[in-house]
């Protein structure tokens, strides 16, 4: 029997990874082969990729046109011999080779939903250690871990763990931020199509050590090939003892489910993310109290983010003390960092942090598609900054980010050539702003709309000294009069598109 | 229009489906949506009532959300991502083209009643971008030329 590999990951099916493996399946009927769907590996430019396992180990092709499968066939692609597509071994290539693959350890080797592959692949081994540690150590795992919040505050794990399992209730929560609404970002959404068991994984462990019986994974609409991943893991966990009562005859309980989101991106705010699993519109609620101590119906709940999450099990296998030797400064670990836009290699790139955007974008990213110079990168979506290529030796840390004005947020890196026009970014900065307001507080639900006005005011050329002086006046109340970070943090794409590219908006360059 | 009359019992069963599940609003919505294509206004008074709820609330929360729909849809929902990184690959082009193409703007459905047009901010697939969806399948790098061909695939499969 000889095994192929053809990813079900969303971005390989957007290039015909389905028709792909149809047409690999009519053309070997009859011979004894198995095609298993499995996660990316991340390097996008290679899609639809096809994996054939062999005696010498893995040998890649691509990326595959269904026209090219015949050819494939012909010159030996069962054996893997060589053809012009042909790849060999995708671990060696230096863009795989370069990565730190703890948390994405598995995407794109193992078939997702498959609790075997899941167990033969090193899974549940986390889960298994937890099931003897009393909860407080397993939050000492996490918290020596160094571990931070990978769904943009970057704040300690542990901590917040901590604050759950101290807070006295009969019903607690684990809740899985799973919304993903970052422009440039899809490293949750490809560990849920490519390895939903370690997300499931992670948050049965969250619940053991905060005695939380109950989690929803909030997942947004605009991803159903992850909910169904999500789902047909879920069910092999259940019907396998490792997740509901008695999980694997230790006395636990924890159950899970998935939860749709409807297209607000707000909802990505964990407490407006609360409201909206609740049932209710998705409006920010007032901090504190904290959701570790009133969250979901009111009681003490962990809100994570996916990759959060699924960072624990490999944290739980190998020891806290493991996972905090990658890494730089307090930025400890890996991050799967997301190569979007007008890139030549976009993908999924998994590093200790430390290493620079630059590196990213030439050494690994192979500079812009078009071919022409990159003049700005937004890190961190839609609520980050624009950075020049003056910044681009700047190293990925959370604080060396925050030095100069700018959020590493989710790890989505969104390049643009010099056909940008960072004048009309920072004018839909505002205009997003417009459109998901959750409209509570007023800098932000009027403050966006007048920000849209200013800017056009700007580019008509009226009064231009005034009005940049207005957006400016602006862009300081939403920061300081907003109660969430959608308010609070979209002055940071208008200001720094103002501030390193004033050419785009008709003005002479300033200290700023 | 569909009357609502012969749409009710699907709705009263999805309701009856839901009665314990905490915080059902939403699953309840969706269920609607996936199975009539949206949520008929006249179903709003049936929701309040099985949930304690006013019908301001249940109106406001179908409201709320971009996803939720209260007029049907076309035959097809193909949603075009408007976000950053597709943009820096010239969604904006794509999106121009599209409704020239279809004859609509967003949040509209095509004279045949073939397509409904719907914007959408990212859908994950930004490596690849311009990204669209055309109802559950994504399709990435997509060019004027390749958005034609998937109208004419989609038109050809009625
Ligand atoms: C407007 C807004 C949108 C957000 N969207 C997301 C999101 O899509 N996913 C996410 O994990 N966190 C998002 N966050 C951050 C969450 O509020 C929260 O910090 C996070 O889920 C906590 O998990 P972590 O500690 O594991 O990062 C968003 C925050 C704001 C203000
Ligand atoms: S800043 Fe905007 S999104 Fe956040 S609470 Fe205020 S109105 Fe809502
Ligand atoms: S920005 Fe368009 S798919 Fe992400």
């Amino acid at each position: 029997m000889t095994r192929l590999f053809i990813s079900r990951d969303s971005t390989a099916l957007s290039l015909g990874a389905e028709l792909v493996a149809q047409t690999l399946q009519r053309h070997t009927a009859g011979q004894n082969i198995e095609i298993i769907r499995n996660g990316s590996r991340g390097l996008f430019w290679l899609e639809p990729l096809i994996e054939v396992e062999t005696d010498a180990g893995r040998v890649a092709y691509g990326p595959v046109q269904p026209e090219d499968v015949a050819s494939l066939l012909a010159s030996g692609l069962l054996e893997g011999n060589q053809h012009p597509l042909y790849l060999g071994d995708i671990e060696a290539l230096p863009y795989f080779k370069n990565q730190n693959r703890l948390t994405f350890a598995r995407v794109g080797i193992t078939d997702p939903v498959s609790l075997d592959d899941y167990l033969a692949h090193d899974g549940y081994r986390g889960l298994k250690n937890a099931l003897a540690l009393q909860p407080a150590d397993i939050v000492k795992q996490v918290t020596e871990s160094g571990l931070r919040g990978r769904g943009g505050a970057a704040f300690p794990t542990g901590i917040k763990w901590n604050t759950v399992l101290n807070a006295p209730a009969e019903q607690k929560y684990i809740v899985c931020n799973a919304d993903e609404g970052d422009s440039g970002t899809f490293s949750d959404r490809m560990i849920m199509e490519g390895d939903p068991f370690v997300l499931i994984e992670g948050m049965t462990i969250a619940g053991l050590a905060v005695g939380a019986t109950q989690g929803y994974i909030y997942l947004r609409i605009e991803y159903p090939h992850a909910k169904i991943a999500l789902n047909q893991a879920i069910a092999a966990a259940y019907e396998n003892g490792y997740l509901g009562e008695n999980i694997q005859g230790s006395g636990k309980t924890f159950h899970l489910e998935v939860r749709s989101g409807a297209g607000a991106y707000v909802c990505g705010e964990e407490t407006s993310l609360l409201e909206s699993l609740e049932g209710k519109r998705g409006l920010v609620r007032f901090k504190p109290p904290l959701p570790a101590i009133v969250g979901l119906f009111g009681k003490p709940t962990i809100v994570n983010n996916v990759i959060s999450l699924a960072s624990i099990p490999v944290i739980l296998d190998k020891g806290g003390e493991y996972y905090k030797n990658f890494g730089l400064g307090r930025s400890r670990g890996t991050l799967p960092i997301q190569l979007a836009g007008n890139i030549k290699h976009g993908g999924l790139f998994e590093a200790a942090f430390g290493v620079t955007l630059r590196e990213l974008l030439y050494d690994y990213g192979g500079g812009s598609a078009s071919g022409r110079p990159i003049r700005a990168v937004q890190v961190g979506g839609p609520l980050g900054a624009y950075m020049p290529e003056s910044q681009f030796d700047t190293p990925l840390d959370y604080e060396a980010f925050a030095a100069i004005g700018a959020v590493l947020g989710h790890g989505g890196i969104v390049v643009h050539d010099d056909t940008t026009s960072l004048a009309d970014m920072a004018r839909y900065a505002m205009e997003f702003c417009v459109e998901e307001s959750c409209g509570k507080c007023t800098p932000c639900r009027i403050g966006s709309t007048r920000g849209v006005e200013v800017i056009d005011r700007i580019l008509d050329n009226v009064d231009k000294a005034k009005n940049t002086e207005l957006l400016r006046d602006l862009c300081d109340t939403m920061t300081c009069g907003s109660l969430c970070a959608m308010g609070g943090m979209t002055p940071y794409p208008v200001l720094s598109a103002l501030n390193h590219f004033p050419e785009d908006f008709g003005l002479q360059a300033t200290k700023a | 229009m569909q009357d609502y009359q012969t749409q009710q019992p699907t709705v009263l069963k999805i309701l009856d489906a839901h009665r314990e599940m905490p915080g059902n609003l939403l699953p309840i919505l969706h269920g609607i949506q996936d199975t009539l294509g949206y949520i008929p206004p006249d179903a709003v008074p049936d929701i309040a009532k099985a949930l304690n709820l006013s019908k301001a609330e249940v109106h406001g929360v179908v409201s709320f959300y971009h996803y939720f729909r209260v007029t049907p849809p076309g035959k097809h929902t193909i949603r075009i991502c408007r976000a950053e990184s597709c943009q820096s690959m010239n969604s904006k082009t794509l999106e121009t083209h599209a409704k020239q193409t279809l004859n609509i703007d967003f949040h509209e459905t095509s004279a045949d009643g073939m397509f409904s047009l719907e914007p959408v901010y990212c859908l994950g697939n930004c490596a690849c971008s311009p990204a669209i969806t055309i109802d559950n399948e994504v399709f990435g790098r997509v060019s004027p030329e390749k958005f034609d061909q998937l109208l004419a695939t989609f038109k050809g499969t009625e």
